[in-house]
């Protein structure tokens, strides 16, 4: 468990294999930290409509030092700025785009995620933690599809990848495919099919670094680590 | 004829009784009306209950009615925050309540309380904790829990600009919560950066019609949180222009 793993992606990497999965014209939501990278890695040639839950369709590039406005800014409280053919709208209306599933996709990031695709990312249940939820749970159900972005190991070489969940759920059996620094695995009917994996990892290497039975050994490609960094 | 503009801050705040269920419209520092809330710890109603998305930011606007003492319970979506340090020791301390509602179900309680429906069933919250005890319905083969309008008896909201007649425009992605907010309050207040002349504003620029306001007070240059956390701003009582 503790090799070196030449091949793993930077988080930058999974971000850019993740976009190219979105397809041209998706509306998209990217929850805070890790997959607003995601943002940035857009293959040419596909308009994204990028949705903030505070009320933002048609979110830009991070703003120059000198167009900074706190009042245009993301679900993660940071400054946007808008493209052309953006629009505002009340918390009304925003959650009814995530809640009446106008949203095609929408990227999370983990604490856990089961075999049968429940996701838990809000709270560790900790007696001392602050709860808090935000758009979470709106998003993990109302979204058509759930991308999950995460390190496939904790810090401390745990899986987040389990046969069950033990934090508190967001939503149950709401994930669709889940991309880590080592693999791209789809939740199916059939249970987590992997896409595909670092090469310099076997099947067996993966599994051992999942807590959940992994399929597709016969079927695996390669995740190659995209030329971004 | 229809004036609902005030001159004052504190007059525009006059009408909160203790124990009132108060909207405070915002999202992080975008929104909030700093102002009007610096104003309500002036006037000093006691045993409210807040609603925002947030908790507050800093040592001002919302964080500095939290820290007057003057909050029973705080009603919300996302309590933590990087500047969220008044409200985490208040709560890790139990001096304030909490209750936390997802974000799309606080919007739409709102937006239920104001638009006289008497509750709504979602599926947002299902096979979590937080649906535990809600009462459940299956629709099309899914779950969903039922969720109880909120309505308040006060919201105070930021606008940019208004008029007479309370019809308000708001300022870039600050508008979030506010209009829903100002349909669900008996009485909504609303600081605007600009009362300007009715017809200033086209009526199809309008994005919360006057029926929805019932006091307008203007704040020309409203204060900017991001600037006042950054300079380490602490509000306390009887420091409202």
């Amino acid at each position: 468990m503790t090799e070196m793993l030449t091949d793993r992606l930077t988080r930058r990497q999974v971000a850019s294999r993740l976009a190219q999965d979105i397809g041209d014209g998706n509306y998209v939501n990217l929850g805070i930290g890790m997959p607003e990278l995601v943002a940035n890695y857009i293959p040419d040639g596909r308009e994204i409509v990028f949705h903030s839950e505070n009320g933002v369709l048609g979110m830009g590039p991070e703003p120059g030092e000198n167009e900074v406005d706190y009042d245009l800014i993301n679900a993660g409280k940071k400054p946007v700025t808008m493209l052309p053919g953006g629009a505002f709208f009340h918390h009304g209306d925003s959650f009814a785009m995530i809640r009446g599933g106008h949203i095609d996709i929408c990227v999370l990031g983990a604490f856990q995620i089961s075999a049968a695709g429940d996701l838990a990312n809000w709270s560790t249940g900790g007696p001392d933690s602050v709860p808090a939820v935000g758009g979470a749970m709106d998003l993990a159900v109302g979204a058509r599809r759930v991308f999950v972005m995460t390190d496939h190991n904790t810090k401390k070489g745990d899986a987040k990848i389990v046969e069950e969940c033990g934090f508190p759920l967001t939503g149950p059996g709401v994930v669709d495919t889940i991309y880590t620094d080592i693999a791209v695995i789809d939740v199916t009917a059939a249970g987590l099919v992997v896409r595909e994996k670092v090469p310099c990892l076997s099947f067996d290497d993966l599994q051992s670094r999942t807590g959940a039975k992994l399929h597709g050994a016969e079927t695996c490609g390669d995740l190659v680590a995209p030329d971004v960094g | 004829m229809i004036d609902k503009t005030v001159s004052t801050l504190q007059d525009a705040v006059s009408v909160i009784r203790d124990g009132a269920v108060i909207l405070i419209s915002g999202f992080g520092e975008s929104g909030n009306p700093t102002e009007l809330a610096h104003t309500l710890i002036d006037h000093g109603a006691r045993d409210l209950t807040l609603v925002n998305n947030n908790a507050g930011n800093g040592r001002v606007g919302l964080a500095a009615l939290l820290e007057s003492g003057q909050v029973r319970k705080m009603i919300c979506s996302f309590p933590r925050s990087s500047h969220s340090e008044v409200f985490d020791t208040m709560y890790r301390e139990r001096r304030i309540e909490l209750e936390v509602v997802p974000q799309g179900t606080l919007a739409e309680r709102i937006r239920a309380a104001g638009a006289g429906i008497g509750g709504f069933y979602t599926r947002t919250t299902i096979g979590t904790p937080l649906a535990e005890g809600k009462e459940r319905r299956t629709y099309n083969g899914d779950e969903y829990v039922l969720e109880d309008p909120l309505h308040a008896d006060i919201a105070l909201v930021k606008a940019d600009l208004a008029d007479r007649w309370g019809n308000l425009t708001f300022r870039l992605a600050a508008r979030n919560f506010g209009p829903i907010m100002c349909t669900a309050a008996e009485t909504t207040i609303v600081q605007a950066r600009r009362i300007v002349p009715l017809g200033d504003i086209p009526p199809e620029h309008v994005v919360t019609p006057g029926i929805f306001v019932d006091r307008v007070v203007e704040v020309p240059n409203p204060a900017s949180e991001r600037e006042m956390i950054e300079n380490d701003v602490r509000y306390t009582a009887g420091g409202a222009p």
